[in-house]
C-alpha cells in the first residue's frame, strides 16, 4: 500500500482550521485516492499534489477503509476507481458513506451510462472518465464545501428536506462544469436515491419549498406509526394518517416525506433481520462486558436500547448511568441525551479507546435498539438540563466529558461496527438499531443520540450506509473529527447561532453544536454555522434541537435534541443514497462538540438537550431517506414532554416501535 | 551548446512524431505538464511503470486466450484494466487495439478476439520501443519545454 506523501494522520492541514480554511482553501484539501491500477493511481497522485492537495493513496479498497476508520477526520474526499479486485468502488462508496459520510468521486475507464448512473445512485459526489485530466481535478472541492453547506444548511433551516435536497441538487448540477460527463447525474442524487429507496412515489421533497422543518420528535412518531398501523402499511396514505395523528400545524408533505422515511426503514429492517437479532444478542448478551469496558459506551448503548426498544427513559438513564459510571437513577432520557451529545463531541480523540470493538459491538446493538432514543444521557447531565441557565454550562461539561468518552467509545464503536454492519447492506435494519446504541454512547449529549440514531437510520436504508449504527458511530466520529478539524464552526455554538435557529431550537442547537464537536453529526445541523465556517460542521442536530423549544426546560431540549436527531439522522440514512452521508453529519456534528466545547459549554446545557432531542427525533424519522431536512422538530414538545412521551412510548410502544424500525424502540429484549 | 540545441530538436522532433504518428494523445501532455522539477523524470517514471504493470494484464490475457472456451467476460474485464491503464499514459494506438478487442468480446467472436491482442502487442512493443528512445535522448538532452506542442 503506497502512502502518499500526503499526510493520512496529519490534521495539519490549514484548511482544516476554519479561519484559515477560507484564506488558503482548497490547499491542503485531503484526499484518498483509491485504485487498483498503480499507473492511474501515481498519476493521480501527481496530479492532486499539483492541486496542493495532500494526497494519499491506496491500491486496496480494504486498506483505504481501514485508513478512514483509523483516521476519522484526515481526509475530506475520497476518489475512487469502481472496478477494484477487492472490492466493488459502489461498494466502498456506500461504506464511506455510512461510515465516514465523505464524499466521494468515483472513477472509470467506462462512461456507459449505466455505471454512472450507478454512481449517482449510490450517492457518488461526481464520476469521472479515465484518463482524468488535471482539470477535473482541480474542482474536486466543490463536493467536499458543497456537502457541508448542504448539510449545514439542512441542519439551520426550518425547511422541510425537500428543499434541501432541491437545492442540493441544483447545486450539483449548476457547480460542476469542469467535471466529467457523468456529473449532470450528480444533481439527481439525493432524488434517485430517494426513489430507489422509497416504495412511494412521495417526494414532497423536492416539491415542498421552505416549508418549516417539523421534527418528529418521539412523541409525533408514535403518533405516526399509530396512524399507520391503524390504517396498514399498504393503505397508510399521508392524507390519512395526517388526519388520524390530527397533529396542528403538520402537513402532508412532512407525513409523507415521513412516510417514505419510515417505508426505507421498514425495508431495511426486513433485508436484515438477522443481523439485528445478532446485534441485539450481542448486545444483550454482553451488557456486562459493555459496561465493564467503557462506562460511556453502556450509557450509549443504554440509550440506544432505550431509544429503540423503548426503554424506560429511566432505566436507560440508570443504564447510562451505570455505563458512564455515574448514578444512573436519576437522569432518565434527558440525561442520556447530554451525554451523548458530549460523546460526540468529544470526537476523535476519544475514539481510539482500546475496549472500543467490544463496545462497539454492543454499541452496534445497542443502537438499534436506541435508535432514536439517545436517552443515554447521564442522569448529571439530565439533571443539568432541567437547570436551564447554569445547567447548560455543567451540563456541557458534564455532555462533553460524556461525549468525549462516547465518542471513544462510539468510535471505536463504529469502526467495528460499520465494517459489519455497513458492509451487509442487508443488515440496514439490524444495523440502525445498531448504531443508535453505540451513537447513543457517543452522543451522551444530546446530539449524539442523534448522530448514533441517525447512523443506525443510515444503516438501516438499504443503502445501508445510513443507519448503521456502529458504522454511524464511527462514521460519526470520523466525522467528529474531521469536521472538527474543518468545520469547527459549524458546530456553531448556540450563541452564535441561536438567531438563525427557530428561537425554540436555539437553545437546543447551541447545544447542539456543543456536540457538534463532535462532530459525528452531519452537517445538516449545523444550522447556526455558516458557510463560512466550514469548521463547525456540527451535526445537525443542533438544529434540531433547536426546533424544539430550547426555550422550554433544558431537560426537555435534552430529549428535543434527541428527537431532532432522530430525525435528522432519518434525514440522513434517507439521504444515504446522496452518499455521503447525511448520517455523517449527525456524527460529525457530535464530535464537533468536542472541539467546540470551548464556546459550546455556555450552551451545553441546551446543546444536550438538543442532541437528545435529535436523537428522539432520530429515532422518530429513522429514515435514512427523509433527509434530515424534512425532519422536523415539534417546538412545543418540551423535554418533560417529551420524556414523559417518550417513557410512554417505551413503554407502550412495543409494537409500533417496532414497525417503525427502530430496533431501539423495541427494547424488549435489552435487559434493563 | 551546438550539440545540446541539436541534441534539443532531436528530442522535440522525436516527441513531435510521437503525436504526428498517432502513438501518443492528449494524455501524455498531461503527463508531460505534470513533470515539474520536483519530479523532473515523471513521465519516463510512469511510462515505465505502466509497463512493468501491464506485463502481467498482458500475460493474463494470453493465458486466458488459450482456453477453450473463451471466457470473454473475463477477457474483458482484464481488457477493460488494460485500457484503462493505456489511456492515462496517451498510449493512443495501443488503446485502439483495446477498444476493438472489447468490442469483440462481446461479440464472441474468438478471432477476433485473438488477432486483435496480437495487434496490441505489436503495438505495445512499438510504442515502448519509441518511448524509451524518446527518453534516453531527453535525458541527454536535458530539461527542456516540450509542453509546446499539442495535437489538436
Amino acid at each position: 500500500m503506497n502512502i502518499g506523501s500526503g499526510s493520512v494522520l496529519s490534521s495539519t492541514g490549514s484548511w482544516k482550521s476554519g479561519d484559515v480554511v477560507s484564506d488558503q482553501f482548497p490547499v491542503g484539501l485531503r484526499v484518498l485516492v483509491v485504485d487498483d491500477d498503480p499507473t492511474c493511481l501515481k498519476i493521480l497522485e501527481k496530479m492532486l499534489r499539483n492541486c496542493h492537495y495532500e494526497v494519499t493513496k491506496c491500491n486496496r479498497a480494504e486498506v483505504a477503509l481501514s485508513y478512514l476508520r483509523e483516521n476519522k477526520n484526515g481526509f475530506d474526499i475520497v476518489i475512487s476507481d469502481v472496478h477494484m479486485p477487492d472490492m466493488d468502488g459502489f461498494k466502498l462508496l456506500e461504506h464511506i458513506g455510512l461510515e465516514m459520510d465523505l464524499p466521494v468521486i468515483m472513477m472509470s475507464a467506462d462512461d456507459s451510462k449505466d455505471v454512472v448512473m450507478k454512481g449517482v445512485t449510490h450517492g457518488a459526489y461526481d464520476y469521472l472518465i479515465k484518463p482524468v485530466r488535471i482539470e477535473a481535478l482541480k474542482n474536486i472541492w466543490q463536493h467536499v464545501v458543497r456537502k457541508k453547506k448542504h448539510e449545514w444548511r439542512d441542519n439551520n433551516f426550518d425547511q422541510s428536506g425537500s428543499v434541501e435536497e432541491g437545492d442540493r441538487q441544483q447545486k450539483q448540477s449548476e457547480d460542476v462544469d469542469y467535471s466529467s460527463s457523468a456529473n449532470e447525474g450528480n444533481w439527481k442524487n439525493p432524488k434517485k436515491r430517494k426513489e430507489e429507496d422509497e416504495e412511494g412515489e412521495e417526494r414532497d421533497d423536492t416539491s415542498s419549498l421552505k416549508k418549516p422543518r417539523v421534527v418528529w420528535s418521539v412523541e409525533l412518531h408514535q403518533q405516526f406509526v399509530q396512524a399507520v398501523h391503524q390504517l396498514g402499511i399498504d393503505k397508510a396514505v399521508p392524507k390519512k394518517i395526517l388526519e388520524l395523528m390530527n397533529v396542528p400545524g403538520l402537513t402532508r408533505e412532512n407525513v409523507a416525506s415521513h412516510l417514505q422515511k419510515y417505508r426505507l426503514y421498514l425495508r431495511r429492517l426486513s433485508g436484515v433481520p438477522q443481523h439485528q437479532n445478532g446485534l441485539n444478542n450481542s448486545f444483550m448478551g454482553r451488557p456486562d462486558a459493555t459496561f465493564g469496558t467503557i462506562s460511556s459506551l453502556n450509557g450509549l448503548d443504554l440509550q440506544a436500547i432505550a431509544a429503540a426498544g423503548q426503554i424506560p427513559a429511566q432505566s436507560l438513564a440508570t443504564l447510562q448511568a451505570a455505563a458512564l459510571g455515574r448514578s444512573a437513577t436519576k437522569s432518565a432520557i434527558c440525561m442520556p441525551l447530554v451525554d451523548q451529545r458530549n460523546l460526540f463531541s468529544f470526537e476523535n480523540s476519544q475514539v481510539r479507546f482500546p475496549e472500543g470493538q467490544q463496545q462497539l459491538n454492543n454499541s452496534n446493538k445497542q443502537i438499534d435498539l436506541l435508535h432514536g432514543i439517545p436517552t443515554t444521557m447521564e442522569p448529571k447531565q439530565l439533571a443539568n438540563l432541567h437547570h436551564p441557565s447554569q445547567s447548560f454550562v455543567g451540563m456541557n461539561m458534564q455532555v462533553n466529558s460524556m461525549a468525549q468518552h462516547n465518542n471513544s467509545v462510539i468510535m471505536r464503536m463504529s469502526q467495528s461496527q460499520p465494517r459489519a454492519q455497513m458492509l451487509s447492506g442487508a443488515n440496514n435494519g439490524s444495523q440502525a438499531s445498531r448504531l443508535p446504541l453505540s451513537m447513543q454512547q457517543s452522543l451522551s449529549s444530546e446530539g449524539i443520540p442523534g448522530a448514533v440514531l441517525a447512523q443506525s437510520h443510515i444503516v438501516d436504508n438499504a443503502r445501508a450506509s445510513v443507519y448503521n449504527p456502529v458504522s454511524q458511530a464511527s462514521s460519526m466520529v470520523d466525522f467528529s473529527v474531521n469536521q472538527s478539524k474543518e468545520l469547527q464552526n459549524y458546530n456553531f455554538s448556540l450563541g452564535s447561532n441561536s438567531s438563525g435557529m427557530s428561537n425554540r431550537g436555539m437553545l437546543q442547537e447551541e447545544a447542539n453544536s456543543d456536540i457538534k464537536g463532535s462532530r459525528g453529526f452531519p452537517s445538516n445541523y449545523n444550522i447556526f454555522n455558516d458557510l463560512h465556517q466550514p469548521k463547525s460542521q456540527n451535526w445537525g442536530l443542533q438544529n434540531v434541537g433547536s426546533s424544539f423549544d430550547s426555550s422550554h426546560h433544558p431537560s426537555i431540549q435534552g430529549t428535543q435534541g434527541v428527537s431532532s436527531q432522530l430525525l435528522l439522522q432519518q434525514g440522513i440514512s434517507s439521504t444515504h443514497n446522496n452518499g455521503q452521508n447525511r448520517n455523517g453529519p449527525i456524527g460529525k456534528s457530535m464530535y464537533t462538540n468536542g472541539e467546540e466545547s470551548g464556546h459550546t459549554n455556555l450552551m451545553g446545557g441546551p446543546q444536550l438537550n438538543s442532541v437528545s432531542r435529535n436523537m428522539l427525533a432520530v429515532k422518530a424519522e429513522r429514515f435514512p431517506d427523509a433527509d434530515y431536512q424534512s425532519t422536523n422538530f415539534p417546538e412545543q414538545f418540551g423535554q418533560d414532554d417529551l420524556m414523559s412521551a417518550f417513557l410512554k412510548q417505551q413503554g407502550s410502544v412495543g409494537p409500533v416501535e417496532t414497525e417503525f424500525g427502530f430496533d431501539g424502540y423495541t427494547l424488549d429484549n435489552l435487559p434493563v | 551548446m551546438e550539440r545540446n540545441n541539436n541534441l534539443h530538436r532531436q528530442v522535440a522532433s522525436l516527441r513531435q512524431s510521437l503525436f504526428d504518428q498517432g502513438y501518443v494523445d492528449e494524455q501524455f501532455i498531461e503527463l508531460e505538464e505534470l513533470q515539474d522539477d520536483a519530479t523532473p523524470n515523471f513521465v519516463e517514471e510512469v511510462v515505465t511503470l505502466f509497463y512493468n504493470d501491464s506485463a502481467r494484464l498482458i500475460h493474463n490475457i494470453d493465458q486466458s486466450l488459450e482456453e477453450h472456451p473463451l471466457d470473454f467476460a473475463k477477457l474483458d474485464n482484464f481488457m477493460h484494466q488494460f485500457k484503462g491503464s493505456c489511456s492515462s499514459i496517451g498510449a493512443k494506438k495501443v488503446k485502439i487495439e483495446c477498444t476493438q478487442f472489447m468490442e469483440y468480446c462481446r461479440a464472441g467472436n474468438v478471432e477476433g478476439c485473438k488477432r486483435t491482442f496480437q495487434q496490441l502487442k505489436r503495438e505495445y512493443v512499438v510504442l515502448r520501443k519509441k518511448l524509451e528512445v524518446y527518453f534516453q535522448y531527453a535525458r541527454q538532452a536535458g530539461p527542456t519545454d516540450t509542453a509546446s506542442y499539442r495535437p489538436n
